[in-house]
């Protein structure tokens, strides 16, 4: 059981950060939803705003890490100039070279806006800190932002893993 | 016959007894500053993918990085462009109220063209040999 440098890499790129900026979503965006004075006591408030402000915080890091790991990590293996990385293979074969052309293409600009957008989420959550409560429209914008970085992961994570598939970064 | 009878004891809590949280208006300038900025920030990166498919020179001027190609200039003058629009309306709206829902409105305009110029069957359509 062992692993290259490279495959590592991919796992924490893909496997570990990204997938973890995906996997606490879910959670974010339930505890943006149901931050409302109107559903939540005072000691609820208290409970849920560390969670929420480390939580987001988290996030964005996270989806910082993810990018920072692709772009100059893993992408410089995938795209060196070599017949062997899975840039060269993927292209070299007209029936998968729409992995590339359209899938990394895509993934590898979209990618870059959730960290922005994961970022201004967790700074608005600290900022307010309690009063985001009593702030309705600034929560609903949050939320908003929270779900397009989302997709914006998701795009990435999921052409990733299917790049991957096709032609393994090794 | 005998007949038994569950005993269920039910805990109220009175949230009146809980002590209130005292959360004053705060002024919307800083968070409308680092929303507005995400979308400056994503705006950037799809106008720079446009620019750097339609002029070979800028895409040249791009590559920062061998082997991470033109994408490594595209990233950093992206970062560069939101942390400078971050730290401008930061300073310009602090301790300010600004209207919300117009900067609202416009982050999304801007997040939607920024997702249209890094969807690739926009972007290629720019593309120079």
């Amino acid at each position: 059981m062992a692993l290259t440098d490279r495959e590592l890499w991919t796992v924490i790129h893909g496997m570990v950060l990204g997938s973890l900026f995906l996997l606490a979503f879910a959670g974010g965006l339930a505890g943006l939803y149901s931050f409302r004075w109107n559903l939540v006591t005072p000691t609820g408030v208290r409970e849920r705003l560390p969670r929420l402000e480390i939580g987001t915080s988290v996030m964005a890091l996270a989806a910082w890490m993810t990018v920072i790991t692709g772009t100059w990590i893993v992408n410089p293996w995938y795209r060196a100039a070599l017949p062997t990385s899975p840039r060269s293979v993927l292209l070299a074969d007209p029936a998968r070279a729409l992995w590339h052309t359209f899938g990394m293409e895509w993934k590898e600009h979209v990618a870059w806006m959730a960290p922005l957008l994961a970022t201004a989420v967790a700074f608005v959550v600290i900022y307010y800190g309690p009063r985001l409560a009593q702030e309705p429209k600034v929560r609903r914008a949050l939320m908003t932002l929270f779900v397009v970085a989302f997709m914006a992961a998701a795009i990435a994570g999921l052409f990733g893993a299917f790049i991957n598939k096709v032609a393994p970064t090794i | 016959m005998t007949t038994t009878f569950e005993r269920t004891t039910v805990e109220v809590r009175v949230a009146s007894s809980e002590p209130p949280i005292v959360a004053p208006p705060k002024a919307n300038g800083p968070a409308a500053a680092a929303i507005l900025a995400a979308g400056i920030g994503c705006f950037a990166l799809g106008l720079l993918v446009i620019l750097s498919e339609a002029i070979p020179a800028i895409k040249t001027a791009l590559v920062l990085s061998g082997p991470v190609g033109p994408l490594s200039g595209k990233t950093v003058a992206q970062v560069a462009i939101y942390l400078v629009a971050w730290a401008g309306l930061a300073y310009a709206w602090r301790g300010k109220t600004i209207p919300f829902d117009t900067v609202y409105v416009a982050t999304l305009i801007l997040i939607a063209l920024g997702l249209v110029g890094t969807f690739p069957l926009v972007f290629e359509a720019f593309t120079r040999s």
